[in-house]
């Protein structure tokens, strides 16, 4: 029990220390892809301690929801990581299903909607507007990639589905597995408003999405909402890589296993970061209308995936 | 003050249907007949879990609704005949044990709710709106009374009985023929009442010309008699039908939760808003339903009864937060003079205790953990994602296609309540109703704060709701005792032993220790608590006006262009210049109309036919009395020849 609630307590703790390091290195990777040097991998926190430090401008306009959204959504995502089997396979919450993960990030994506209209100006209903859609297009895809991934192991237990891939490593290169890390990859990209959905990097008002929807918030505000979405960037990679390639998760919570765990799990971010990183340098941002196509294919490779788990039973 | 007194008698029936609902759910029997009250059989009633549940459902909603309108109908007795018959009539619907109770109470609640709408309670006269949107509520509950008394009269002729408990025991050995023709008609007129597309058109024009604690009724509790008839035929009166009629069902349900919510999405009135999404509710609900007949049909009972769990769950969810949602909108609606989002805003400053319970509502209606709404669709996707148990890959295709819908309308209903409660709610106002709203009286805000406490119970309480809907379920599938779902200790839900399970005050907590921890990061890492109150940022504009926010129409305009094939827009754009040079621009005027495909496409052809139809039967109306006593006497003759 209390080796559980450690783990639990580490767990959260190293998703939060870790995700402004993956941001950074995501930012410097891309930049020698572009041959610039880039910032250096530590300029997130530095970026997090400078907007701690300052106060807070909030708009006349807001009410309430402005200010509790930083901190709904950075609760829930320090909740989303005791969700998610990032180093053991016995997630913290133990009715953890994937289905109440989605909807704690549609969670937090509510609240930061809402607050995007809460100031009045065009900018935060335009990147609120934008963002409920792209949410919105993307859940099909994620629930039949779930279905896909639910019909081999017959839960949607994480934690159980994590382990019984671990049991048989084969599964892992079945082809409907592959389709639906697929598809589920599509949907990261756009729920984390990478490129080609979104462009973190921008600051053009017109083209942007979430950067237009937190364009309010500054100060501790800002940081707090900064460190959520790398957090959730963080979540989702780990999601990815722990439930598709489980290698290396520990199954029980003694030292030895959990620092394999730890290892394994940054090798598997390391190569998930280079390849994010490649097609970030390689595809240009999407025409916004162009979205729903690119979610439309997502959700093709997840019918497919339910289908060749069905064929190949 | 007698109206005072109307609605507080109308709150006590409602509260008393709550506690004989609950007692029946717990399985107390009673009935009650009085033959000579009426001919046909004579008038009886029943209650078992089933009635139970859904006369709990019509209480739950009318109390809260009836203390609302005390206020919010200022001591004005119009229409409150009307809203005691509506009260009564639910109630004694799901009560109902023979055909001509049934008829008399579905027929009085339909009349009963007719009169609200056109009375519409607002101004001294009905507006043309009201009564155009009754016109259209009265055929459709006309042509769905008719659709349902067919099927009943069916079922009537193939057993000999009038009384619905001769029609289970007679339900196995039912000639197919009767059985499918009782089918077609009893699942038309019921899906008519729930507002299943395509037979909503009356719904989204109906529900929001009334009274708003009588459009949370109609609304809530109404719509949810279909699913009750649904379920009552579906599974009691006709025996165990094929697994393709659950298939149909949950096509149509995928279709009416989709098609409901994508109308809401673009709606500027926010009461209409609120119907359509009420389709979509009901649409789920009734995803439920058709999984448990394919899952019946199969044979898998545990299973059936699991996915009539989530449907009831859902069924009392919904009448929960749409009811908050249409008593806040009606007070905010009350207080701007308007329906239209476009000219509100500002909302929460001015009407904080409203403002809450919308967002409360719009919360749980977006099914976000830890409200009720999370549990029901939380339920729903573990029951659909369990089909393989059925060996026939076309079923299983279908329950892909309910899965994928299913999520579809998920992140849909957020956009749509993001949308309803952002724009109306937060900013600056953007009309001058708005700009002067104040607080709506303390009954009014008695009656919200009643459904939302009633929201959030049904959050954190579904172990102790579960085992007794469970017992519902098991009464009309009548499965053998074992059930896939099952309370462990008092917080956590199990579904299908180990395959899915929830605690939503486990949820709770987590997110409440959440935010605490995250004030506690903040001061360990030296946040600054300074903080100034400044202007929106602007491009450097000198001053803001609530003209430069989002409007509803900009809100939902992605959507409009990934969905315009069903939208079908006809954006207008008129710009008046003057006469001496186009450059010198006086007005613009833009207009973005959005159609409904099914009221084009199906409906225009037939109303059209109707029509012609009509054009053709007037030549016989010469207005002679010698010609009308002519007719009588040919159709005398006729009759006694056919005779």
């Amino acid at each position: 029990m209390t080796a559980a609630l450690l783990v639990a307590v580490m767990q959260v703790v190293l998703v939060a220390a870790a995700a402004p390091l993956l941001v950074g290195a995501l930012r410097t990777l891309k930049a020698r892809l572009m041959g610039r040097r880039g910032p250096p991998l530590s300029q997130p926190y530095a970026d997090l301690r400078k907007r701690l430090a300052k106060e807070a401008v909030v708009s006349e306009t807001t009410s309430w929801v402005f200010r509790i959204t930083p901190f709904v959504l950075f609760a829930s995502m320090l909740v989303a990581a005791l969700v998610v089997p990032v180093l053991s396979a016995r997630p913290a919450l133990p009715f953890a299903g994937i289905v109440f993960l989605m909807y704690l990030f549609l969670l937090g994506t509510f609240f930061l909607a809402l607050a995007g209209l809460d100031a009045g100006s065009a900018f935060g209903g335009m990147g609120s507007s934008r963002a409920v859609a792209v949410a919105a297009l993307a859940e099909p895809t994620v629930i039949l990639a779930i279905f896909a991934l639910a019909l081999r192991v017959d839960t949607t237990n994480l934690g159980a589905i994590v382990e019984r891939i671990a049991g048989h490593p084969l599964l892992a290169l079945s082809p409907g597995h592959l389709l639906a890390f697929a598809a589920l990859f599509i949907v990261m990209i756009a729920e984390t408003g990478r490129l080609p959905v979104d462009n973190p990097a921008t600051h053009l008002e017109l083209t942007m999405v979430h950067e237009a929807m937190v364009l309010e918030y500054s100060g501790p505000y800002l940081a707090l909402v900064e460190w959520a979405s790398a957090m959730k960037l963080l979540l989702f990679m780990t999601l990815l890589a722990n439930l598709f390639f489980p290698w290396g998760v520990a199954t029980t919570l003694t030292p030895v296993p959990l620092a394999i765990a730890v290892v394994t799990l940054g090798l598997k971010l390391t190569v998930l970061t280079v390849f994010i990183a490649v097609i970030e340098t390689l595809v240009a941002k999407l025409r916004l209308f162009r979205v729903p196509e690119l979610l439309a294919g997502s959700f093709a490779l997840a019918l497919f995936s339910v289908m060749a788990v069905f064929l190949l039973r | 003050m007698t109206a005072r007194l109307g609605y507080a008698l109308a709150a006590v029936v409602g509260a008393v249907a709550t506690v004989a609902g609950i007692a029946g759910v717990l399985g107390a029997t009673w009935s009650f007949r009085a033959p000579a009250l009426v001919p046909l059989g004579g008038l009886e009633l029943s209650i078992d879990p089933l009635a139970g549940f859904f006369l709990a459902v019509v209480g739950l909603g009318v109390v809260p609704a009836s203390i609302y309108a005390v206020d919010y109908m200022g001591g004005d007795a119009r229409g409150l005949f009307a809203y005691l018959v509506l009260v009564v009539s639910m109630a004694v619907v799901p009560l109902a044990a023979n055909v001509v109770t049934f008829a008399l109470a579905w027929e009085s609640m339909s009349l009963a709710s007719y009169f609200l709408v056109v009375e519409g309670g607002a101004g001294p006269r009905a507006s043309r709106d009201a009564v155009d949107a009754g016109w259209v509520y009265a055929l459709m509950a006309h042509a769905g009374l008719a659709a349902l008394l067919a099927g009943m009269l069916t079922l009537t002729a193939a057993t000999g009985s009038t009384r619905f408990a001769d029609w289970m025991v007679a339900a196995p050995a039912l000639a197919s023929e009767a059985r499918l023709g009782a089918l077609v008609f009893l699942a038309a007129g019921f899906s008519g009442k729930a507002g299943l597309v395509p037979l909503h058109v009356w719904l989204p024009r109906a529900h929001p010309e009334a009274p708003s604690h009588v459009s949370a009724l109609m609304s809530g509790v109404m719509t949810k008699l279909g699913v009750y008839g649904l379920l009552r035929a579906g599974f009691e009166w006709l025996g165990v039908i094929p697994a393709g009629w659950g298939a149909g069902l949950l096509v149509v349900g995928v279709i009416s939760a989709v098609v409901g919510v994508l109308y809401a999405l673009v709606e500027r009135d926010l009461k209409r808003l609120l119907a359509f999404s009420t389709i979509e509710n009901v649409g789920i609900v009734v995803i439920g339903v058709g999984a448990a007949v394919m899952f019946r049909a199969a044979d898998l009972g545990p299973l059936a009864v699991l996915a009539v769990v989530a449907a009831l769950y859902h069924t009392v969810n919904h009448a929960a937060f749409k009811g908050a949602l249409f008593l806040g909108a009606g007070a905010v609606v009350h207080a701007t003079g308007t329906r239209n989002m476009d000219a509100m805003g500002g909302i929460i400053k001015r009407m904080p205790w409203t403002a809450a319970c919308i967002l409360l509502g719009a919360l749980a209606i977006s099914a976000l953990p830890p409200l009720n709404g999370f549990v029901s669709e939380w339920l729903l996707f573990q029951t659909l994602l369990q089909n393989t148990e059925i060996a026939r890959p076309e079923l299983n295709l279908v329950f892909t296609l309910g899965l994928a819908g299913l999520a579809l309308t998920g992140g849909l209903t957020l956009a749509c309540f993001v949308k309803a409660a952002g724009l109306t709610l937060l900013a600056l106002p953007r009309g001058e109703g708005a700009a002067c709203a104040h607080e709506a009286p303390v009954a009014m805000r008695a009656g919200m704060a009643a459904l939302s406490a009633l929201c959030v119970a049904l959050a954190l309480g579904p172990t102790a709701v579960l085992p007794a809907l469970a017992g519902v379920a098991r009464s009309i599938v009548r499965a053998s005792s074992d059930t896939a779902i099952a309370a462990r200790g008092p917080l956590t839900v199990h579904v299908s032993g180990d395959f899915a399970s929830l605690s939503t005050v486990t949820i709770a907590l987590a997110l409440a220790a959440g935010v605490a921890a995250t004030v506690v990061v903040l001061s360990v890492l030296g946040a600054s608590p300074r903080r100034r109150i400044s202007e929106t940022w602007g491009c450097g504009r000198i001053l803001q006006t609530p003209r430069m926010e989002y409007t509803a129409t900009a809100f939902s305009n992605p959507f409009q262009r990934v969905f315009d094939f069903l939208y079908r827009p006809l954006p207008a754009v008129d710009i008046d210049a003057h006469p001496e040079s186009r450059f010198f621009v006086r007005t613009i005027r833009y207009r973005n109309e959005t159609r409904s495909v099914i009221d084009d496409w199906l409906y225009g052809p037939i109303a059209a036919a109707m029509r012609v139809a009509t054009g053709g039967v007037r030549r016989l109306q010469s207005g002679s009395a010698n010609l009308y006593l002519a007719y009588i006497l040919a159709a005398l003759l006729v009759l006694l020849v056919l005779a």
